[in-house]
């Protein structure tokens, strides 16, 4: 088990191995498919994308907020569906120099070129464990991009040992989603 | 209608509160037993963290997981036309006290409503009877587990063969995708639609119901030891826990057609039953529809 913090350097990125349990702490950005596009878009039209992305943590996650007293609190944050985000994965990663991305079921070969490329791993969260990784959230810092929805703003948030996470697909190539894969049994 | 001791809405908002933030006892149950039989130290590092999430929604009334899904309700008994519309209500409710995450949109423009109603919204399926109650019955789906829904029509000639061959597939193709373990519904015969149908009402009941066709049964017992045989495991990231339980429905169908339909629920299959008599009300966690 190891303790991560950020900012994460790329040579401890590149030290994480594929089935490493990592904790987390930090800043985190959430980020789905509507968040996805149009950072690609504002950032191919040259126009200013918020503070805070660059060279983040991003963690595909639609979160449930609520304000409290003007400030926001995080109710549940678990991973969503990492695949969704495959077509603009690896502009992401290189981009904005994202150096890991956190979800759930993993990503494409192709998002794990790009991550092998530019010095980034696939931090995988334990599907649906939303209170849990709630509760490692100690201060909301930012709503951006709110008018995307609650679920697909782009929160930034920080974390205090936020996990277990495991190095699921690492900067060598490493997946572990590909090693099931091809072990698979497929007997009826 | 029968007299109601409380307003529908009321036990929708309920029954919404205790579905998101309590998992079913009988899905605890199977995932404590998975925990005890799980060797591969990650897959139990997955379901640990899984059953502590379950404890910490319990004990804070939160939703266990952040994608409060979308309802389908399934309204058995005596009833008038007018409760879709208490339904409605309940749900509007239900968004704001829950709280639920707001998550239908428009089809085509995506736009959000922000009260997880609009056109179409939500699903309820009427199954009027003459009984003197009324049985308001709720499964929560996120997308996660929706959009891993596949259905087929099959050749006759496929059999139960070809059958169990399409769910594997389907299962494993989906890998961690839906957050496995979960629960695995089927459908088997009907038209294509009710086929659907049916593989989602299947995840209705309880993992300690017994199929009472004992060939299903025996299909669905093969189809547990074969999934948690394949490697996918927990999160799809390998271990001998893939499944907690696999539910099969089946209809007549056409003598050309087997059509066959999955629905994937994921480990947080969220169920809610209320069973109204003029006298009172019972909540519980599961029902056979
Ligand atoms: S598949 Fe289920 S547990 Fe996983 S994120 Fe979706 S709703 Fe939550």
């Amino acid at each position: 088990m190891r303790e991560l913090r950020t900012p994460l350097s790329e040579k401890a990125v590149r030290e994480l191995r594929a089935g490493d349990t990592v904790y987390l702490t930090g800043e985190v950005v959430t980020g789905r498919d509507e968040m996805h596009m149009r950072a690609v878009e504002y950032a191919r039209g040259g126009k200013p994308i918020p503070e805070g992305l660059e060279n983040s943590i991003l963690f595909h996650c639609g979160p449930i907020m609520v304000k409290e007293g003007g400030r926001w609190r995080t109710v549940a944050a678990g991973p969503t569906t990492s695949s969704r985000m495959d077509l603009l994965g690896p502009e992401m990663i290189k981009r904005f120099g994202i150096r890991a991305v956190i979800g759930k079921g993993g990503m494409s070969e192709k998002v794990g070129d790009a991550m092998r490329e530019a010095g980034c791993v696939y931090l995988a969260a334990v599907g649906g464990t939303a209170v849990s990784i709630a509760e490692s959230v100690v201060e909301v810092q930012g709503a951006e991009w709110e008018d995307l929805g609650m679920a697909e703003a782009m929160w930034i948030l920080k974390v205090e040992r936020m996990g277990p996470l495991t190095v699921a697909m690492d900067s060598e190539g490493g997946s572990l989603y590909d090693n099931v894969r091809k072990r698979l049994i497929r007997d009826v | 209608m029968i007299k109601l001791p409380e307003p529908i809405d009321r036990v929708v908002a309920n029954l919404l509160k205790a579905a998101n933030t309590k998992l079913p006892p009988d899905i605890g149950w199977a995932l404590e037993a998975a925990a005890g039989w799980e060797s591969d130290p990650l897959a139990r590092t997955q379901l640990g963290a899984i059953m502590d999430n379950v404890k910490k929604a319990e004990v804070l009334g939160r939703p266990m997981c952040q994608d409060t899904g979308i309802p389908t309700f399934y309204v058995k008994g005596r009833f008038d036309a007018s409760i879709r519309n208490d339904i409605i209500k309940g749900i509007r409710a239900a968004t704001e006290t829950v709280p639920l995450r707001p998550n239908t949109v428009d089809p085509l423009t995506r736009k959000n409503l922000g009260d997880n109603l609009g056109e179409g919204m939500p699903s309820i399926h009427y199954i009027p009877t003459d009984d003197n109650f009324l049985e308001i019955a709720v499964l929560i789906k996120g997308a996660g587990s929706e959009n891993m829904t596949r259905s087929a029509m099959l050749n006759p000639s496929d059999g139960i063969e070809g059958i169990k061959r399409f769910i594997v597939d389907s299962v494993l193709d989906a890998g961690g995708r839906p957050c496995p373990p979960g629960v695995i519904g089927v459908g088997i015969g009907g038209t294509a639609d009710e086929c659907v149908a049916m593989s989602k009402r299947a995840l209705m009941s309880p993992l300690d119901r017994e199929n009472g066709d004992p060939v299903l049964k025996e299909m669905e017992e093969d189809l547990f030891v074969k999934l948690n045989g394949s490697g996918l495991g927990p999160m799809g990231l390998g271990g001998s826990t893939t499944v907690l339980g696999v539910k099969i429905k089946a209809a007549c169908c056409h003598t050309a057609s087997l059509p066959v339909a999955v629905s994937i629920g994921c480990w947080a299959t969220r169920r809610a039953v209320a069973r109204i008599t003029e006298t009172g009300i019972e909540y519980e966690q599961g029902a056979d529809l």
